[in-house]
Formats: structure tokens, C-alpha cells, sequence
């Protein structure tokens, strides 16, 4: 029998009853009531809180660490250093990821953890902690990732030689340099008409979570760990904690929590490793949540870039060649996925020649984290930039000259895979048809588009789906539900089983109940559990057509199942009444046992997803302020599952980009330090900076899906600083070329303009 | 600061008393929406607060000789929510409506955002182109002070130990009168003023300035009143070049900071685009008297 | 051990009573001291909206109260909008209209809603918008919450 995975079953005809209907989401009622458990909603009898003692240098040598006073206050229950985790050697993944936890040799950034103390009240946690003396030997940092590159720059790891460079043997603070191309630029080049080559620079910034970190974590004395913690991985929480710990994955057991916001920032861990170890010292549960201060110092922020891009047109729209270099910096430590970008950024056009430099670089800043399409939107910002000078200047519409280049069935990508059925030219056509890109102009406004692309993912992942003996049906699955999976898996199994949604009831398994999942990431929840749970439910109506078979005396394959009951194959079989699963449940559970289904596997053929945004701005030409005045996704969802869901996904992640377009940026001192580790400073869209926004759900089903669905997470981030950069452009005369495009930067270019159009 | 001690005394003396007796570092309650955030980013670590808010004094909004005494810990929504204040000192108001959100008025006071003493206090300039006077209680008795002698610093006021701000009084106002207060931030909401601009004036019954006071706020460690700035409009109907004028003086008034929330440059440009903004609001807005 | 502070307060119609630092707040004691942790942190500086509640009738970040300010003080959270197995029109609006995804933000919303609706039953979305201003949501775009509250007004209407 060939696996879902080679043949999905999937049927464009196929009439469905619960698949792209927006039910209600069970979990929706604790969230509305407050009984939902967040991170730090979790209260254990004996708990003590955990508070963590920070670098305030971003760059020094930790000479020694007294924590003898602090052990002596009264209240406090454990101390931990560096000197309660395993020595792990420098430079390796788990050799970095443990440093990243708790320093070892060196403070690498301001807000690097150096010590923690566990405590019976957050007041005596707080005062111990001012009494560890930590002798630091304080070094020259370096933020910036252009000057970390400089050879007269500090460098923070002796043992990096750069990956991709022929005789790199000296400490360098470039990670990596990755070259990735197809086809020859320089022809490319020589047959373009119009040639635009631009530099673009974007700040670091924040996925803005609400929810800060928070766990709970508790030891038995025979070493056996829980941990409660908000992660959009629990099984790779536990099998890294298992790696720096040195602990088996068995003694480990992770349990999510209901989380409030990861985009990508709650895939890897901060206070969980360190309240373990506490935990075990003291011996009693211990709770470390985050402050707001310590997320934007200390937990993995989005990588800032600087890149150069060059783009060649001919009169007629072909794009004949497309060159970058890009610098992406990742922080203290190694793991930006910057290798995305060069693979993601032209992919969407079917280029021939392109030519790609990336460089990862750290610098004395917290180690970088994933957001929304990790390392793609910040270059797409410059492409689709270059896109857009190309089409004006051969006098072709922005979107006409995307859907002269656009990737169809069969292109062969930079990156090797080959595209099967993929959506972008529906979804370029749609945006073309669509009301708010045939409307003209308001008056006073510009107009801007862009497109973006993300891969969407597949990847390991299991889950189980039981049958109750009164034919509902519990669900267990493994990848964190960050904003409503769980009701579109819910509605997936419903539909394969033929049974109302409200039947149905899913929870989100801690790591002892299921085989490992990957991270809730990559847009490939809804996509990949919801592929494991079809293929669980078609297994347990393989095995409900067994019992029926059983019931009547047939065989097994004479019983088929339709609609939600087991019926005879053909009139040849017998006369014999359809059998619910409540009914098949009932009569042979006991004795044939339950009736489940499970799967794991790692999923493939994620449909990648496409998007084009159209945005109307307004810029107050005296003070550079910019008002969004209409906003439009436009987007491929394969099908959407549930689309009130994929209507928000599209409109959360415009609004995310409409905050990291204009406002949202780090600050760093001459010191090294954030000044802006809050929200007051660190600047998000609030309800009042931002319109309704519109959206327009294509459909190019995926057929390696069963519901035909693609990711639709991180595409919506994709495009959204091009497109509003492109209409700001429309506004002011210059397109902006730096992030975030704060009113001081506009106002510059408003003035520059207005000095280059004669004043 | 865990023995910080709380106190909720019901009369300015007993606040004073506890002021001026306190051996550590002690500080008045009243909104709490600074005094709180202080504590909790560890900004400052009190040993005592006097929480003011049980004092009748404090609390209430009167009419008194033809203008309005309000009491130093009101609530901002409550100044909001004041017809005859919207009415006589719609500027007033509008500084009010723009310290942090609808929850942070709902405690927030002008009396706090007076003495936090941040250079960018939106109610600081509407208040200094008022003309409002501080009613300061103390160990010494009381005694009254023009709002803009109140901050000497960022985060310092000239108030002596156990003294209390309990109440400002608006002066009265002359018919053709009014005010306004506009500040640039980036967002809508939510952020600290980069440049805050308070204007007052008063005209004749044809329309002519005869009197003005401009406020500029977030561009200096202080509010500046700037004479020169209010000058540029006495005499005139605000006309463009009285507005020019304006705008230069209130540019050239700045010496702001370079910092997160705005460049040196930027805050000196903008001061002058919105002083020109706000006088001519004022201006409709006194027309229309 | 510190100084501690003993405070009686009425939380959504029921009296309770606790003990506390005087630096605490009344979102700390909301959710340790009384286990009511339907009410949330997000900054703990008054700046996202998240621990919004009512105190008094009077619509406030409990980060920025002191939880000896609680004392004979009439709070309400997000645990008594529900009227037993009733939900108020905003949490079924809400849940209808998808104004919530990882729902993190949504107790202090639905409290900010309510009090606004409860003041002005026929907003304009620009006055949602700038009611809201205070409440920070990164997953929604604001898009869903504001028709949410939009749909729970008109059917509190009788519209």
C-alpha cells in the first residue's frame, strides 16, 4: 500500500463538508475565559523562584564568580555559575549552546547569563543576587557586523577559522562565507538592457512575543527532570538538555504550555537549562520567568544585514541576471540560518543566471534567533526593491514584469529542488484583479507592491489519533499550537472520518507520549500533524473496516468506509446496515482492544507558498511620519483549512512587517548596551498605527497534501518592508534603502529630494 | 527594597511629616505609573511612599475664582473627562490625553508627570503656556511657584524635602482664548513625545494676537518657555511670516539630545513644523471663543 | 523575613484576602497570591496592556497599582466576564470571528472592550483603535480584535 507520503489521496473533487469552514477553535473558550495555562501560569507546591545574574559588559573575561554570600542569605535555596554545568568543548553546536545558556570563559553580550540563584520569594531571589561578586576582565566589543569583519576588530571565538574561505587558519569573527549560484551573471549581464544595483542596510529587531520565556522546572533525587516550559519545540528542548546536561532524553520529560507568541523566538531555550539546575540543587521546583528587559537583552533577536544587490532587465521584462552579497549577523554565537536567504531570496523568478556571497558574522550581541521566514524578508526588502526601479525604468507594470519572470511547474531552483505545482502567477493574477489594485491612487498617497516566497517545510513529526468507545475521538499531537493548528488538524481528522468537529478534541503531548517532533516552524505545522493525523485516521479506519469485516463475517476487503461508516463494498458482499464508529467502537473494544492510529514520519512535499502585498501610504512630508492607509495580502494557501485562521496569519504577519518597516530597530550605546529593552522603545504597531487589512486567499492546491494545504505562516512577513518602502518610494521621490524607515531617515530623503528636484 | 514601607496618610501634614522625617530615600505616590516602572526596572530603590491618593485635597477638580484648582494626583481620565476644562483649556486636556494609554491615565496625575520631571512630559508644556501655578505644601508651610520652576533635570525638581505639590491652579480666561498641545512621536500611541509643543494665546476681538505663551517640550533637559517664539506672534494674525518667525525661534530655542527617540537634528526641525501646527490650532480654536 | 502588608479586597464579586511586599504589584498578587492567573505579564511597565483590569470601575494596568492599593478596592478580571455558562458577547465574538490567536493578549482585551463598550456602545473603529492603543497584540494585526468588537457591540445594541 503505497504511504500518504507518496500518495496523498488528495481530490480536487472531492466535496467537502468541514475542510475550509471556520469553526469555532476548541481551545479558543480558556483563552477568552483566562483558564488557559500560559508559560508562567504553571504554580507547584514548594516552588521557588529563579532569577538570573547578567553580564553588563558585552564583552569581558569572567575572572571568577564568588557566590558564598549569596548562598548564606536566608531564603535562598540554590546558587548556580558555569561550575554546575558540564564542560563542553568551545565551538561545538552543543559547546555554543551551552554557553549561550550560562557563560563559561567569557560575557560575549550585555545580558549574557553569568550565575542564578533560586529563592523563596522574588524580592530575597532579586537581593541575592546583588551579593555574587563576579570579577570581570572587561574587553572591547564590537556591534557592528561590517566592523566585526575588520581584522583590527576584537574577536569573541579564538576557534573560529571561516567555513567557505580557502586557507582561513586565523580567529576570525566571520562564521561562514557561502557561495550558492546557478548559470553565468557576467552573460547575464552583458544581455540586460536597464542594469539597477543598490546597497540596503536593516537593523536588528525583535519577533515582540507578549508572552515572555517562563518554565517551572522539578528533579527528582534519582534524577529524573520535568520540565514546564512555552517552546515551540519540546522534543528539541529535551534533546539539547539532554546534550549540555548530560542527560538521558528518557529522564527529561518536556510539557508545552499554551504560547504566547514564538514566531521562531521560542525555538531554542534560555532560563529552561538554568532552572534545571537549580532545581536539582535545591531540590524543589523552581520557576524562572523572564522579565521584559531580559527578552529584548538576552533571548535570540532577528538578524540585521547590510547587502548589495544588482539586477539585469531586458526592454522586454526577461530578467537576465541577478547578483548579492550579503552579510548577516547572528549575534554571539553561530546559527542565524542565513543560508536561507541567498536560497529564498530570487525564488519566485525563474532565473537562470544568479550569483550569491553571503557572510555570517558575530558580533557582541545576543545570539540570534529565528523569525517569520528566518534571514529572507530582510534581503526581499532590497529585491524587490531593484524589481520595482527595474519596471519603472523599461516602463512596465510592477506586477506585469513579476509575472513575466515568474516561476512556474518544473524550474529547477537555485537550492536543487525542483517546483511541482506552485501558485505564483495565480496569485499575481489575482492581486492584478483585485479591488484595491484597481482603485486609483487616493490623492497625496504612493502605491507600492512586492512578492515574496518562502519554502514552507515539512519534517519529523508524529501523532496519534484514538478512538473513545462512543466514537469520539482524542487527538495527540506533537508540534506546539502557536495560533490555531490545532483546530485545523481537528477539522482534517473530522473530515477523514466523517464525524461533526466538535467530536473531536486534541491535546498538545508533553515528550514522553509521542516519538520526536521538529520545531513548530517553517509554516509546516498545519501542513506536516496535519498529514501525520490523516494518515493516523486513514490507519484506524483501515482497522474500524477490520472490526466491521469481524462484525459481519466478511472479508476485509470487502468493507469499505464512507462518510463516517463502515459499509459493504458491493452489493455482493451481503445486505448489511452501515456501522458508525460509535457502533463498531461499542461492540468490539473489548474484545479487540482500542482502536487508534499513529504516525511518524518525516514529512514531505511541503508546497512552497507565494504572496504579493499592495500597500497605500501617506507621508507627512515635514516630519517624515508615515500613515499605512490600505494594506492587501494576496497569498497562496494551497487550501486554506480553516480560512478565518489563514485570513489572520496573513494579516498578524503584514502587521509585524509594517512594525519592522518602519519603527522597530535595536539601539546599542557606545557601551555596548541595548537602550531600548522595552516596550515603550522598542516601537510595535499598537491597534491606532494600522488599518484593517485586507486579504485575498488564492488557492493552487497542493497535491502532495491530502487537503491540497500549504504553509501560510512565514510568507506573510516576506514581502511587507519592500512593498511599503515601494510606496513610500511613490511618496517622497527616493526609495528608502535602510530599515526600520523612521521618520528621521524619511525626512532626510524627503529633503534630499526636494534638493535633487531643484528645492 | 525588601523592607519597603507603605503609608497612606489622610492630610498634607502627614505627608509632609513622614516626607521630612523619612532617613531613606522616600517618594509620594500617586498615580504610580512612573514611581512603579522605577521600581521595577530598579531605576530607584525607596526605603518609603506616601501614598497621597486618600488626601481630599489632592484628589478633586474645583472652580475657584474664575479658573480651576486641580488637585496634584487626579486622575487623568477624570481632567479628561471634565467638561468645563476640555472647554476653557483644551490644550491642558490634550497633554493629559496623550501620557501613555487609556489604562495609564486612569491613574496617571499631572502632579506625578510634573515632578518625574522627564524633559518630555506631555501635560508639562500646556501647563507652562497656561500659566499655571504650583500650590507646594511643606515642613515650612506653603507656598505657590510658576509650574515651569518645578524641574531643574531630568528626574530633578526644586522641591525641598517633605515639600508636596498638592494642587495647580489655571488662571482665568479672557474671551478669544484658547490653547494647544501636539507632540511628534512615530507611532500614534504610546510613545514618549520626541518634541512637544504647548501654545496659549489670547487675541482682540478682531482676530490680532495680544498675548502668548509657547512651551516646548522633549528639546531640552527642561520645558523652555520660549519668549521669543511667543513674541513672533503678538501682534499678528498669524500670518506665514509670523509663523516663520515662530517656527526659527522655537528652532533655535532647542538643545536637545541625540538618543532612541530622536536625533538632535530631527527634534530641531520638527519643533519648528509643529509650534507653527500648534499656534495655529490655538489660533481656531480662540477664533472660535 | 520582609515586611509584609495584609490586604482585604473584593475580586470579581468574592472577598479574599492576602499578604504582601509593599513593592508588589497587583498583577503579581492577582496571579501568586490568589492563583487568578487569567490576568497576564507582558512588560510589567504599563506599556503592553496585557495585565489589564478593572479597579474601582476605572480601567488600569494592574502592574501600575500597588497590591496594598487593593485594600477595600472592587477589582474585576478576566475570570468574571463570563456570567456562569454565559459568555459576554465579546469572549463569543471573539471566538466566532477569530479575534484571538495565541490569546495571550486576550484577557486584557476583552476587559479593555468591555469597558469601553460599556461607556460608548456605538464606537467608530477609529475609537476602538485608539481605546486599544494600550493593549499590544503581535499575533492578530489588530484586523479580527477590532471586528470582534465591532460584531459584540452591535448585538449588545440589539442591533
Amino acid at each position: 500500500m503505497a504511504t500518504i507520503l507518496e500518495k496523498s489521496g488528495f481530490n480536487p473533487d472531492k466535496k467537502l463538508k468541514i475542510v475550509g469552514t471556520s469553526p469555532v477553535k476548541h481551545d479558543g473558550i480558556d483563552k477568552v475565559t483566562g483558564r488557559a495555562k500560559f508559560g508562567a501560569d504553571l504554580y507547584l507546591p514548594g516552588m521557588l523562584v529563579g532569577k538570573i545574574l547578567r553580564s553588563p559588559h558585552a564583552h569581558a573575561k569572567i575572572r571568577s564568580i564568588d557566590i558564598s554570600a549569596a548562598e548564606k542569605l536566608p531564603g535562598v535555596k540554590a546558587v548556580v555559575t558555569r561550575a554546575d554545568f558540564p564542560e563542553i568543548k568551545a565551538g561545538t553546536p552543543d559547546g555554543d549552546m551551552t554557553r549561550n545558556a550560562m557563560a563559561r570563559e567569557k560575557a560575549l553580550y550585555d545580558g549574557h547569563p553569568v550565575a542564578a540563584v533560586a529563592a523563596t520569594s522574588e524580592s530575597i531571589a532579586k537581593e541575592a543576587l546583588k551579593l555574587i561578586k563576579v570579577e570581570y576582565e572587561v574587553l572591547p566589543h564590537v556591534i557592528d557586523p561590517v566592523q566585526s569583519m575588520q581584522p583590527s576588530a576584537p574577536i569573541l571565538h579564538d576557534h573560529v577559522r571561516t567555513k567557505g574561505i580557502k586557507g582561513a587558519d586565523q580567529p576570525s569573527n566571520v562564521i561562514e562565507r557561502l557561495d550558492l549560484g546557478i548559470g553565468d551573471v557576467e552573460k547575464g549581464f552583458v544581455e540586460a538592457d536597464v542594469i539597477v544595483e543598490r546597497e540596503y542596510d536593516t537593523k536588528p529587531m525583535h519577533q515582540g512575543y507578549i508572552e515572555p520565556q517562563s518554565c517551572v522546572a522539578s528533579a527528582t533525587e534519582d534524577g529524573q527532570i520535568e520540565l514546564w516550559c512555552c517552546t515551540q519545540g519540546p522534543w528539541v528542548f529535551r534533546d539539547r538538555l539532554s546534550n549540555i546536561l548530560k542527560l538521558e532524553a528518557s529522564k527529561i520529560r518536556v510539557q508545552q504550555s499554551e504560547m504566547g507568541g514564538g514566531f521562531g523566538g521560542k525555538t531554542g531555550f534560555y532560563g529552561e537549562p538554568v532552572a534545571i539546575q537549580l532545581a536539582r540543587k535545591a531540590r524543589r521546583p523552581v520557576k524562572i520567568t523572564l522579565t521584559r528587559n531580559e527578552v529584548f537583552r538576552a533571548t535570540g533577536p532577528v538578524s540585521g544585514t547590510k547587502s548589495r544587490i544588482k539586477m539585469g532587465v531586458k526592454h522586454d521584462g526577461t530578467i537576465t541576471a541577478a547578483e548579492a552579497e550579503l552579510i548577516f549577523q547572528t549575534g554571539a554565537f553561530t546559527g542565524s540560518m542565513f543560508s536561507n536567504a541567498p536560497q529564498a531570496m530570487f525564488t519566485r523568478y525563474n532565473l537562470k543566471n544568479v550569483k550569491t556571497v553571503s557572510y555570517e558574522v558575530v558580533s557582541n550581541r545576543p545570539k540570534v534567533n529565528s523569525f517569520r521566514a528566518p534571514c529572507v524578508p530582510q534581503v526581499v526588502f532590497g529585491v524587490e526593491g531593484v524589481i520595482d526601479e527595474l519596471a519603472r525604468k523599461i516602463g512596465m507594470d510592477p506586477i506585469d514584469l513579476r509575472l513575466k519572470n515568474a516561476a512556474t511547474e518544473g524550474y529547477k531552483t537555485i537550492y536543487g529542488e525542483t517546483f511541482g505545482k506552485i501558485g505564483f502567477v495565480e496569485t499575481l493574477e489575482a492581486a492584478k484583479r483585485c479591488d484595491h489594485y484597481n482603485s486609483p491612487v487616493p490623492p497625496g498617497q504612493g502605491r507600492g507592491v512586492a512578492a515574496g516566497f518562502w519554502f514552507n517545510r515539512g519534517g519529523e513529526t508524529t501523532g496519534t489519533l484514538n478512538i473513545a468507545i462512543d466514537g469520539s475521538v482524542t487527538l495527540i499531537l506533537g508540534t506546539t499550537d502557536v495560533a490555531g493548528s490545532r483546530i485545523s488538524i481537528s477539522m482534517m481528522a473530522a473530515e477523514e472520518l466523517g464525524i461533526p468537529v466538535d467530536k473531536v478534541r486534541a491535546v498538545m503531548a508533553d515528550t514522553h507520549s509521542l516519538g520526536f517532533n521538529r520545531v513548530t516552524a517553517g509554516s509546516r505545522t498545519t501542513f506536516s500533524t496535519g498529514m501525520v493525523i490523516v494518515d493516523s485516521a486513514r490507519k484506524a479506519i483501515a482497522e474500524l473496516c477490520k472490526r466491521a469485516a469481524v462484525i459481519w463475517g466478511v472479508p476485509e476487503d470487502a468493507v469499505t468506509f464512507e462518510d463516517g461508516y463502515c459499509k459493504p463494498a458491493g452489493a455482493n458482499v451481503g445486505t448489511f446496515e452501515p456501522l458508525s464508529i460509535a457502533q463498531i467502537a461499542a461492540k468490539t473494544m473489548a474484545t479487540h482492544g482500542a482502536i487508534a492510529g499513529h504516525s511518524e514520519m518525516n514529512v514531505t512535499g511541503a508546497g512552497p507558498g507565494f504572496g504579493l502585498h499592495i500597500v497605500d501610504v501617506e507621508v507627512d512630508k515635514e516630519t517624515g511620519r508615515v500613515d499605512i492607509k490600505r494594506y492587501t495580502v494576496v497569498e497562496d494557501a494551497g487550501k486554506a483549512i480553516h480560512p478565518l485562521q489563514v485570513e489572520g496569519q496573513y494579516q498578524g504577519g503584514a502587521v509585524q512587517g509594517i512594525g519592522w518597516a518602519l519603527n522597530e530597530e535595536y539601539y546599542y550605546g557606545e557601551d555596548g548596551r541595548l537602550q531600548n529593552p522595552s516596550f515603550l522603545d522598542y516601537r510595535m504597531p499598537v491597534a491606532s498605527d494600522v488599518p484593517m487589512i485586507g486579504t485575498e486567499i488564492v488557492e493552487v492546491p497542493n497535491p502532495r497534501h491530502p487537503y491540497g494545504l500549504r504553509g501560510v505562516g512565514e510568507v506573510p512577513v516576506v514581502p511587507t518592508m519592500a512593498a511599503i518602502a515601494n510606496a513610500i518610494g511613490q511618496c517622497v521621490g527616493i526609495r528608502p534603502q535602510s530599515l526600520p524607515m523612521s521618520p528621521p531617515k524619511l525626512l532626510k530623503l524627503i529633503e534630499q529630494a526636494r534638493a535633487q528636484n531643484g528645492g | 527594597m525588601a523592607d519597603l514601607r507603605y503609608e497612606a496618610p489622610e492630610t498634607l501634614q502627614a505627608a509632609v511629616a513622614l516626607l521630612a522625617g523619612a532617613s531613606g530615600p522616600a517618594r509620594v505616590l500617586a498615580g504610580g505609573t512612573d514611581v512603579i516602572v522605577q521600581m521595577e526596572t530598579d531605576l530607584i530603590e525607596p526605603s518609603l511612599l506616601v501614598d497621597i491618593k486618600k488626601i481630599p485635597e489632592v484628589r478633586r477638580i474645583t472652580a475657584e475664582n474664575g479658573g480651576f484648582r486641580i488637585g496634584a494626583a487626579v486622575p487623568g481620565m477624570e481632567i479628561m473627562q471634565h467638561a468645563a476644562l476640555n472647554k476653557a483649556w483644551p490644550g491642558v486636556v490634550e497633554g493629559v490625553k496623550l501620557i501613555g494609554s487609556i489604562q495609564v491615565r486612569g491613574r496617571a496625575s499631572i502632579g506625578g508627570n510634573l515632578c518625574n520631571a522627564s524633559p518630555a512630559a506631555d501635560s508639562v508644556p500646556p501647563l507652562v503656556a497656561a500659566g499655571a501655578i504650583a500650590r507646594i505644601i511643606g515642613p515650612n508651610g506653603s507656598r505657590e511657584a510658576p509650574v515651569e520652576a518645578i524641574p531643574t533635570g531630568p528626574g530633578k525638581t526644586s522641591l525641598a524635602k517633605g515639600e508636596i505639590i498638592a494642587s495647580f491652579f489655571l488662571p482665568p480666561r479672557p474671551a478669544h482664548a484658547s490653547d494647544a498641545y501636539q507632540r511628534f512621536t512615530p507611532r500614534t500611541e504610546m510613545d514618549i513625545a520626541v518634541v512637544g509643543v504647548g501654545v496659549s494665546l489670547a487675541l482682540d476681538a478682531a482676530g490680532s494676537c495680544t498675548a502668548a505663551r509657547v512651551a516646548l517640550g522633549a528639546v531640552a533637559p527642561t520645558v523652555l518657555l520660549v519668549k521669543e517664539a511667543a513674541d513672533a506672534l503678538i501682534g499678528t494674525e498669524l500670518d506665514e511670516a509670523a509663523l516663520d518667525k515662530l517656527a526659527s525661534a522655537a528652532s533655535a530655542a532647542c538643545c536637545p539630545i541625540d538618543d532612541k527617540r530622536g536625533t538632535r537634528e530631527y527634534r530641531t526641525k520638527v519643533a519648528g513644523v509643529l509650534a507653527k501646527r500648534t499656534a495655529l490650532q490655538a489660533y481656531e480654536r480662540a477664533r472660535g471663543n | 523575613m520582609a515586611k509584609k502588608y495584609h490586604v482585604t479586597t473584593t475580586v470579581n464579586g468574592d472577598e479574599y484576602e492576602f499578604l504582601c511586599e509593599a513593592q508588589q504589584t497587583l498583577l503579581d498578587a492577582l496571579r501568586d497570591e490568589l492563583m487568578l492567573s487569567g490576568t497576564k505579564e507582558g512588560c510589567a511597565t504599563g506599556d503592553c496592556g496585557a495585565c489589564t483590569v478593572m479597579l474601582d470601575g476605572t480601567m488600569v494596568c494592574s502592574c501600575l497599582v500597588l497590591a496594598v492599593e487593593a485594600e477595600g478596592a472592587r477589582i474585576e478580571t478576566i475570570e468574571g466576564m463570563a456570567n456562569g455558562d454565559e459568555l459576554h458577547p465579546l469572549q463569543r465574538t471573539f471566538l466566532e470571528l477569530n479575534g484571538l490567536q495565541c490569546g495571550i493578549c486576550t484577557p486584557g482585551i476583552l476587559i479593555a472592550a468591555k469597558a469601553l463598550l460599556e461607556r460608548n456602545p456605538d464606537p467608530t473603529e477609529t475609537e476602538i483603535r485608539y481605546w486599544l492603543a494600550g493593549n499590544l497584540c503581535r499575533c492578530t494585526g489588530y484586523d479580527k480584535i477590532i471586528r470582534s468588537v465591532q460584531a459584540a457591540a452591535k448585538e449588545m445594541r440589539g442591533g
